[in-house]
């Protein structure tokens, strides 16, 4: 028996999935914003950073669904831990754990032991690892083969996924077209689709080669070494897949109504609800944004001490926290948007279809409602799509100056906080830090891509042909 | 005749993508001769513009030029490096554009700009440079140059800033400029000064001048020769006097029937119907085929052949035959509009003493340091089934005044009666209610309809807010709708950018139909429009009065729409009226000097007229600091001490012709 566990943000991740749903159903009814779409579709950087994007959001899904295990035995008190459907799938990685620092693809420690042989005798050496190449009867000389030959099996396999798992993707795109395998697939050398097909299975074949290699590679060594205490860091890395996402997304959800809100009221009432409004946010403005998000963190910590009983798990207590971390980034980073949406409005409801609307009587909360929100639309979703590379960076700054999320949260910002001081040993700890940016690198940069893509396919100044 | 100095042979210029190229121009010959004025005549879209950029090798990254030979005073363009072409550009070419507001770097002052033109070009340097600047400054007129010089952009008036564009354009002495629509962003008395100074600064310098324009007008005035383009092709040439006695092409002859004036008054305005085709076919047929009422046969089987007809004239046409020139419209009975109009004595609209003043905020405290009286004092009346017509030059406050009316800008003194109803007065549901009866034309149709509003929609809004009929009612009522204004019902179902700017001027007509308005307030309704699609427009404008008995608020600066379309004339300057009459009265025997001035700026399509443009000198000053006195009396060539003195009180003339000045008072 298994009992699911709903935290706070899982909750929220679900309805903005909900709500992206239902803005596509909502959206493939209007031309005007199914166009936009249908010409990132046929981007050919904006679809290859969708996959890679898609991959992190797939890991991050996966890891919002949480819930309790049943210990079997009877009486025994519950334990406290919270799993999600990731961690069982990579249960391997989270429980081989080792004594202390490892380097990637090691066999030994990083770090020099006394070790007491076979017959009483102490040593001073690089114990083997518990489980990292455990398998090996003699590392030094099998290592490289052995690794060598992981690495070939995960590609052939990688390879065979991926051809599979293509062609059944192509059948069933000929199939929906009612066409052949033969013309489908012909049609996708010459690149005559409307989709780029090409950049699609390139982009998923690489992921899924680079991901086939690190899994056979992880199952029989610490594919990125381990950190101090022993945890696997590719563990640790995927793990802040979510908590990266949960930032950049929630953030904006919680800004995004009270943006869009005061700023088309300020932009179109004007007089005094504009002052009221924009001294508002200019006062937000000049408070500096470390220093409030410092201030609210450290509130917070001192309610959660004081009450602990509310919270029956440490990931609940995490999770509040990062939730709280969301909202009050999003009460300091709402202002950039608001103001947007006022010049925006501003220059909307001086156009003349306002005008026409108003000497037709129509009321004021259906003109914004028909003619100013749709035609401010683009403006939101190119602001989101920007913030959300910013806001996952901010989480790591904010982690390594220990105000970002709870210390026991697996976060890119915690990783490099954690390697800061690594960095002074000798010889080196680098594989945390490394491990944090190429996975914040790689999302982020799929990131700014894709917004790049969105921004240039609905900005109207941008747009060429009608 | 000697050697042209600019030839163009064959010359065909792309855009876009190679495999299915728009051909925006394709075939164009043209030879301009040292020291004369050549028109390039046509409607927007017609590839004007694309050719003079062609001539500057300065297209847009997309455009390129296939085919042809640019003969420029014995070198062919085309084949010179960009470096050499640098020097041909702005050197012997210079070329000004349309908007003097953008053409300049606002960050730069005036003297900086012109001075680095020169150094380009004349290699001066230190003080002679900026004697030359002073020279360029003097000789585009601007009164006191050394101080102007030292100004930045946003110092000067529009006027201004155009002629600093052309002196400017002629730092590098060229022998030929280009001047793509110099005067459209232009109101007509700056206008006249403009054409003034390139009529004069040509003839002082003897250079080729190629003038882009869409207005028959102007060429009567400015050009020796022209040519009248359309579709790429240039369909005639011919020179002035010769084209303005009877064009040859069916497509100029159009453009002439089109153009409103007093002496159409009771007939329909001929139309061209449907609108330049798309520039991406391959033509096998005359290009003007389904536009033109007299095609046989042959026009749609056959490219017409360039026909010289004699030294100075010739035409793409295969029916040019030198048939007098006909016009249909004026045989066809069924055109005309036989108005019988019954004149009510009690106004529908009645405004007294209208003022709007916006005011200036200063400070941190925002506190009022004075007033913008954008509208200041203004008495008008409208009949029922009349149309008043407000005349003056842009920021005079004409479209104030109409929005003052609907309410849709709180007056801040005075009163508007609709039907006896105090409309200043009205609040909440009443005003609501009271809206259906006024409605407005925009005057850009692309922004007076949401985007992202199917048709359909569009028009049924004021209906829903209104609450009249079921939704069945209402689409009913929207096909109907749109058949009065001459589209189809199927352009409910579809969004405004599918259609033309005539097309969507029309569904801005049927959405203020829609609520079965009295009065219809039309802010510069054809202003953005071409000739020929702001014939159709008018003469659906004209109908509807006549069907439906609406009165019309048309608020415009053009003179000979409201010849042809208004009863009464209001003139308006700077806030006021200054004058108002019936429109034979005021338009035939202005006693205003304004009025006076104004009308005899604009240009008349016919080279024999000759008219004394009476200048103006400078522009109209700020409504925020209104001159002392009669309003006029800075730029007045008759004003007197009296002037400067008190605001001139309203005279009546004659024939109910009431006029705000000092002139007309000292008799009573």
């Amino acid at each position: 028996m298994i009992e699911p566990v709903i935290l706070w943000t899982d909750a929220l991740i679900f309805l903005l999935v909900l709500l992206i749903a239902g803005f596509a159903l909502y959206a493939r009814r209007k031309e005007h914003l199914r166009a936009p779409w249908q010409e990132i579709a046929r981007s050919r950087v904006g679809m290859g950073a969708l996959v890679v994007l898609s991959v992190y959001v797939a890991i991050g899904l996966l890891d919002s669904l949480h819930y309790r295990p049943q210990v079997a035995q009877e009486g025994q008190a519950e334990t406290a831990e919270v799993l999600s459907l990731f961690d069982k799938l990579v249960t391997p990685l989270r429980v081989r754990q080792e004594k202390t620092y490892s380097a990637p693809l090691a066999t030994h420690q990083y770090a020099k032991e006394n070790i007491e042989l076979a017959d009483g005798s102490m040593v001073r050496d690089y114990p083997r690892l518990k489980h990292a190449g455990a398998h090996l009867e003699n590392p030094q000389e099998e290592w490289l083969q052995d690794i060598l030959w992981l690495i070939a099996k995960g590609l052939v396999e990688g390879l065979i996924f991926w051809l599979l798992c293509s062609a059944l993707l192509i059948y069933w795109s000929a199939r929906r077209s009612d066409g052949s395998f033969r013309q489908k697939f012909a049609a996708i050398r010459r690149s005559d689709t409307t989709l780029p097909w090409k950049s699609l299975l390139f982009t998923s074949g690489v992921l899924t080669l680079v991901g086939f290699v690190a899994a056979e590679l992880s199952l029989h060594y610490h594919l990125l070494g381990t950190d101090k205490v022993g945890e696997d860091v590719l563990y640790q890395a995927l793990k802040s897949i979510r908590t990266g996402l949960v930032i950049g997304t929630l953030t904006t959800m919680v800004m995004l109504p009270a943006a869009i809100l005061l700023g088309i009221m300020a932009g179109y009432f004007r007089g005094w609800v504009d002052d009221v409004i924009q001294y508002t946010y200019t006062t937000l403005n000049s408070i500096p944004g470390v220093l409030l998000i410092a201030a609210a963190i450290l509130m917070m910590q001192i309610y959660m001490s004081n009450h602990e009983e509310e919270f029956t798990s440490l990931t609940q207590r995490a999770d509040l926290r990062l939730l709280f971390l969301c909202m009050i980034l999003g009460v300091t980073s709402w202002t950039g948007l608001c103001r947007l949406l006022r010049g925006e409005t501003f220059k909307l409801r001086e156009l003349e279809y306002v005008q026409a609307s108003l000497a037709f009587g129509v009321g004021h909360f259906k003109i914004i409602g028909r003619h100013i929100l749709p035609n401010v639309l683009h403006i939101v979703l190119i602001t989101l799509v920007l913030d959300f590379s910013g806001l996952v960076l901010a989480e790591a700054v904010l982690s390594y100056v220990n105000i970002g999320v709870d210390p026991t949260m697996n976060s890119w910002g915690n990783m490099i906080n954690g390697a800061r001081l690594e960095m002074a040993r000798e010889p080196i700890v680098w594989w945390s830090l490394a491990a944090a940016l190429v996975f914040m690198f790689t999302l982020v940069l799929a990131a700014n891509l894709f917004s790049d893509v969105v921004r240039d396919a609905f900005d109207p100044r941008l747009r060429t042909t009608r | 005749m000697t050697d042209p100095l600019l030839k163009i042979e064959n010359l065909q210029t792309q855009l876009g993508d190679e495999q299915d190229p728009v051909r925006v121009v394709d075939g164009l010959d043209l030879a301009i001769h040292r020291g004369e004025t050549f028109a390039l005549l046509g409607e927007s879209g017609c590839g004007k513009s694309m050719t003079a950029l062609s001539m500057m090798r300065l297209l847009p990254p997309s455009g390129r030029v296939v085919e042809g030979d640019i003969e420029f005073g014995g070198t062919d363009l085309l084949w010179l490096s960009e470096q050499e072409m640098r020097q041909v550009r702005g050197g012997r070419m210079g070329m000004i554009f349309q908007e003097p507001m953008t053409s300049l770097n606002p960050v730069l002052k005036i003297g900086d700009q012109i001075a680095e033109a020169v150094r380009l070009h004349d290699r001066l340097r230190g003080s002679r440079v900026t004697k030359r600047v002073l020279e360029l400054l003097d000789s585009v007129g601007i009164p006191d140059p050394v101080r102007r010089a030292r100004e930045y952009p946003h110092q000067l008036s529009g006027g201004m800033k155009q002629r600093v564009m052309i002196a400017m354009a002629l730092a590098g002495r060229p022998e030929l400029l280009i001047a793509d629509e110099p005067t459209t962003a232009l109101d007509v008395t700056i206008q006249a000064q403009v054409l003034n100074l390139l009529k004069d600064l040509q003839r002082d310098s003897g250079m080729a001048v190629l003038l882009i324009t869409h207005d028959l007008g102007i060429v009567a005035e400015t050009a020796d020769r022209l040519a009248v383009m359309y579709a790429g092709q240039i369909v005639e040439t011919s020179d002035v006097s010769t084209f303005f006695q009877g064009p040859k092409h069916p497509y100029s002859r159009k453009l002439f029937e089109s153009l409103p004036d007093s002496n159409k008054r009771d007939e329909k305005l001929a139309v061209i119907k449907g609108f330049v085709p798309s520039l991406k076919q391959q033509f096998t047929g005359c290009r003007f085929l389904q536009r033109c009422e007299e095609s046989g046969d042959r026009c749609s089987r056959e490219v017409p052949e360039w026909r010289q007809l004699n030294r100075r004239q010739g035409v793409r046409c295969l029916l040019y035959a030198e048939k007098p020139l006909v016009s249909k419209a004026k045989q066809d009975p069924q055109t005309t509009l036989h108005r019988t109009r019954k004149t009510s004595a009690d106004p529908l609209l009645s405004v007294i003493d209208l003022k709007v003043h916006f005011p200036i905020h200063k400070g941190v405290l925002r506190r009022v340091v004075g007033h913008v009286r954008a509208v200041d004092g203004v008495d008008l009346q409208i009949p029922k089934g009349h149309t008043l017509a407000l005349v003056g030059e842009s920021g005079c406050g004409k479209t104030t005044v109409g929005k003052a009316i609907l309410q849709l800008l709180k007056p801040t003194a005075g009163s508007a009666r609709f039907e006896g109803d105090e409309l200043t007065r009205l609040r909440g549901a009443a005003l609501r209610k009271r809206r259906a009866d006024m409605q407005i034309i925009f005057q850009d149709p692309m922004s007076s309809m949401n985007p992202r509003m199917l048709v359909g929609d569009i028009i049924a809004e004021g209906m829903q807010a209104q609450k009249m009929g079921t939704k069945p009612q209402q689409a009913w009522r929207v096909n109907q709708l749109l058949q009065q204004v001459g589209l189809s019902e199927e352009a409910a179902g579809r969004y405004p950018h599918e259609f033309s700017g005539g097309q969507r001027q029309r569904i801005c007509v049927a959405r203020a139909l829609a609520v079965q308005p009295k009065l219809i307030i039309c802010d510069e309704p054809t202003s953005a429009l071409d000739v020929s699609v702001q014939a159709q427009i008018l003469n659906l404008l004209k109908e509807l009065q006549h069907e439906l008995d609406l009165s019309y608020l048309f608020i415009t600066h053009n003179i000979s729409v409201v010849s042809y379309l208004a009863d009464e004339v209001a003139v308006m300057y700077l806030g006021r009226i200054v004058e108002q009459g019936r429109v034979e009265s005021v338009l035939n025997s202005p006693a205003h000097p304004y009025t006076q001035a104004l009308l005899s700026a604009v240009p008349v399509p016919d080279p024999d007229h000759q008219r004394d443009v009476i200048r103006l000198e400078g522009d109209m000053p700020s409504p925020a600091n209104p001159p002392t006195g009669c309003h006029f009396h800075p730029r007045c060539p008759q004003a007197s001490e009296q002037c400067r003195q008190a605001y001139p009180p309203q005279a009546e003339l004659s024939r109910g012709q009431r006029v705000s000045c000092w002139l007309h008072t000292v008799g009573q």
